[in-house]
């Protein structure tokens, strides 16, 4: 992090004399921010099919799992899972390691990759819900149509249904993004330094909250714009050649 | 689509695990706050600076370790301790009863006593046991100065932060009508700043052995002998040596060790 | 087990709970006051109406929570001169409860307006034009015909919105307020039990989430009535008419 804090230092300091030298603090910030959200899109992509299938599965034990695994992402508010996902990890992941090796085991996660983490599996819930409708709103004659052709189940999948589904799952994906980046401000009460946290540093540094505050804000709502505009973009792309109702 | 997940994983791969076997002998983890000026808190420059730092880097330097710093905000700081994240604490942080039933110490690094803020022109009651009676005090949350003003003035109205600046912030604004916290980190971490133009010190030097303990002191996990005689020794090393001395000369006036420096 | 640091502080808790409760409903109630109006401004045809409504939501939608909290609680402390002035310190901003429920209440309210607009859109044009075409004054039809119908379009989502803010009530731990889980935090601090405790704080906010989905989904229950069958009706009937109250969806995000 530390070679980010130089590199906004020389190229990404915003000389208002309000920041008393603290303006690269956002520069870092917003980058840590949006490495966040871009690492945790994969985590929340594969546990958000996996749950999906978990939820949709004849299976009752991969149904319980599954529902157990919303039920309480739902049920918890995500600073609460964030500080116990934080401690709580570490700590089982430590007991269960040792006594496998029979010796004390360190398990360091930096708190990017708890962060991720907890994120990825927060909002991978969210997610699952996501997928999960997406799946039911796939044409039940598409999957009839396919069998028809012969595929086995699998090659129907990611040829039939996976390409339909990202069309409908896309607005719910979306809106998961949109979510996740404001989430992202809770990531500073375990300590990593993305926009609120440095935000947080420099306004107590400089003792002027309201300026850096109000200033984390426009940011957040910049990559706000920024990602409607993407994801509409997104949207025209993925439903291109589908007539309007 | 692609580039936008090859740049995911890219990104995941950025962060990363370490499994350590035992607890390294020579790579020591140093856990602060960087949030207690003037003893340790983060500059314009992103780096950990102030007394605890330097005495940290010191004493490194005496027992041959290799340090590097975690911060770790104030409340989680045991938990990060215990939790493996780092292999000390140098944040601070007193030495008393109730966390030495969690962690070890060292003997003390410093030993100041602690004093009440408030707003110029103020006056205040501070007879124990009643007085105080509802008047705001912010202190920092899960320290000795919380538990001293809830002990000694049961009628005052404690309200928790999470670091000493928001304290000290809501001073200044009005909201609490006093602040108890060590008497240096106030002197030279806000009321010699801008900020702090506002107060001044309010009352007597408070220093109870029961609640205030010793003075501040590292803590280890416990059962790591090892590294607990390794910083004591390191300690009586730059106590006696001199190095104490220039650090404490850097930050302050005075010596905040708390009694006269062992002889050379 | 490190379960007394439970036990013995559950009057603690019980503080901390109330003082969530209480965040909780006053700030959906005055939440959802506010949305009503705002959620029609939005909706006006007045350019000087709509934008800077617009704004709002947007601002106040498109920010996290914690950066709103922090902005008004901390912010606000940056200019006390200019509130003493105009005698808003004392008695308001100076105090942490209300900054939280002012913050609680301009972010529900943003987020219910839009559920509202969404809700007003959907009202079926059939039902409007009739109105209309009865003679309805713009006020009468918004009173009798169209809130009434929103109302019961925007539940599902308006539950979720409501469970939401219960649970975001959690984030004005950060600004000295000793809810439930400001209460957790300081017993962690005090107790050192630090896994006991969130698993049970967590327990108790899923507890008390689905407590009050099972209490919304009664509700719409209660206002669907038309929509079910009656009894007499044919079975077939009966199970186009759907017996079985329409689930939630799961999870919808803000």
């Amino acid at each position: 992090m530390g070679d980010l804090g130089e590199f906004c230092r020389l190229y990404g300091n915003v000389p208002v004399d309000q920041f008393r030298g603290y303006g690269w603090v956002f520069c870092s910030g917003v980058l840590i921010t949006l490495l966040v959200g871009v690492a945790c899109i994969p985590v929340v992509i594969v546990l958000g099919l996996l749950g999906a299938w978990a939820k949709l599965s004849h299976n009752r034990l991969a149904r319980s799992v599954g529902m157990t695994y919303t039920t309480i992402v739902r049920g918890v508010p995500e600073l609460v899972l964030i500080l116990l996902t934080y401690y709580g990890i570490t700590l089982v992941l430590q007991n269960v390691l040792s006594a496998i090796a029979g010796r004390q085991v360190i398990v360091d996660i930096n708190p990017f990759l708890a962060g991720v983490m907890t994120l990825g599996l927060i909002y991978g819930a969210f997610a699952t819900e996501v997928f999960r409708g997406a799946y039911l709103a796939v044409d039940r004659g598409q999957i009839e149509a396919a069998k028809a052709y012969g595929m086995n189940k699998e090659t129907a999948f990611l040829r039939v249904i996976m390409p339909q589904m990202l069309r409908f799952a896309l607005p719910g994906l979306g809106n998961v993004w949109m979510v996740l980046i404001k989430a992202t401000s809770l990531m500073s009460v375990i300590q990593l330094e993305e926009l609120m946290r440095m935000s947080d540093i420099a306004a107590r540094a400089v003792r002027m909250p309201f300026t850096f505050y109000f200033a984390a804000s426009i940011l957040y709502l910049t990559i706000t714009i920024i990602s409607i505009w993407a994801l509409h973009r997104g949207e025209s792309w993925a439903n291109r050649g589908v007539r309007r109702a | 689509m692609k580039k936008l997940l090859t740049l995911a994983v890219a990104a995941f791969a950025f962060a990363a695990v370490s499994t350590g076997a035992d607890a390294e002998m020579n790579n020591v983890r140093i856990g602060t706050e960087g949030a207690y000026p003037p003893f340790n808190s983060i500059d314009e420059n992103g780096n950990l600076v102030g007394f605890d730092i330097d005495i940290a880097n010191a004493l490194c330097e005496a027992a041959g370790f290799d340090c590097e710093f975690v911060v770790q905000d104030w409340d989680g700081i045991i938990d990060g301790l215990n939790t493996n994240k780092y292999d000390a604490i140098i944040a601070s942080m007193s030495i008393t009863d109730k966390r030495k039933e969690v962690v070890d110490f060292t003997a003390k690094y410093y030993n100041t006593p602690a004093k009440f803020i408030a707003v110029k022109g103020g006056s205040f009651d501070f007879a124990d046991g009643t007085g105080l009676d509802g008047v705001k005090v912010g202190v920092q949350g899960a320290t000795i100065h919380e538990d001293f003003v809830r002990k000694v003035w049961p009628y005052a109205e404690v309200v928790t932060y999470a670091t000493q600046d928001e304290a000290n912030a809501d001073l200044a604004s009005g909201r609490v009508d006093l602040v108890m916290a060590d008497s240096v980190a106030l002197d030279f971490g806000f009321l010699q700043t801008d900020a702090g133009a506002c107060c001044e010190f309010a009352g007597p030097d408070y220093n109870d052995p029961v609640i205030h303990g010793e003075g501040a002191g590292i803590a280890v996990r416990k059962n790591e002998p090892e590294l607990l005689d390794a910083l004591n020794a390191a300690l009586k090393q730059i106590l006696s040596d001199g190095t104490y001395k220039a650090i404490n000369d850097k930050y302050f006036p005075y010596n905040v060790y708390g009694e006269d420096l062992p002889a050379m | 087990m490190g379960l007394d640091a439970i036990y013995d502080n559950l009057d603690k808790f019980a503080a901390g709970l109330w003082l969530t409760m209480q965040l909780t409903l006053i700030s959906s109630a005055i939440g959802l006051a506010l949305a009503v109006p705002i959620a029609l401004g939005r909706l006006s045809s007045n350019p000087f109406v709509k934008w800077p409504i617009f704004g709002y939501m947007f601002y106040f939608r498109g920010t996290p929570l914690l950066v709103q909290i922090f902005l008004i609680y901390y912010g606000s402390g940056q200019f006390v001169p200019a509130l003493k002035a105009i005698g808003l310190w004392d008695g308001f901003f100076r105090e942490a409860y209300f900054c939280a429920l002012l913050t609680l209440t301009l972010n529900t309210a943003a987020y219910t307006a839009e559920i509202l607009r969404g809700a007003i859109l959907g009202v079926p044009h059939g039902e409007v034009e009739a109105a209309k075409a009865v003679g309805m004054s713009r006020v009468l039809r918004l009173r009798r015909v169209i809130l009434p119908r929103a109302f019961r379009i925007a539940l599902p989502a308006y539950t979720n919105e409501f469970v939401f803010l219960f649970q975001a009530t959690s984030l004005v731990s950060v600004i000295t307020l000793l809810d439930l889980t400001g209460i957790a935090r300081d017993l962690i601090a005090e107790t050192f039990r630090s896994m006991q405790i969130w698993i049970f704080t967590g327990a108790l906010y899923c507890a008390i989430s689905y407590f009050f989905f099972w209490l919304f989904r009664r509700l719409e229950w209660r206002w669907s009535g038309h929509l079910r069958p009656r009894p007499g009706m044919a079975p077939a009937k009966r199970k186009a008419a759907g017996a079985e109250p329409a689930e939630t969806p799961a999870i919808v995000t803000r």
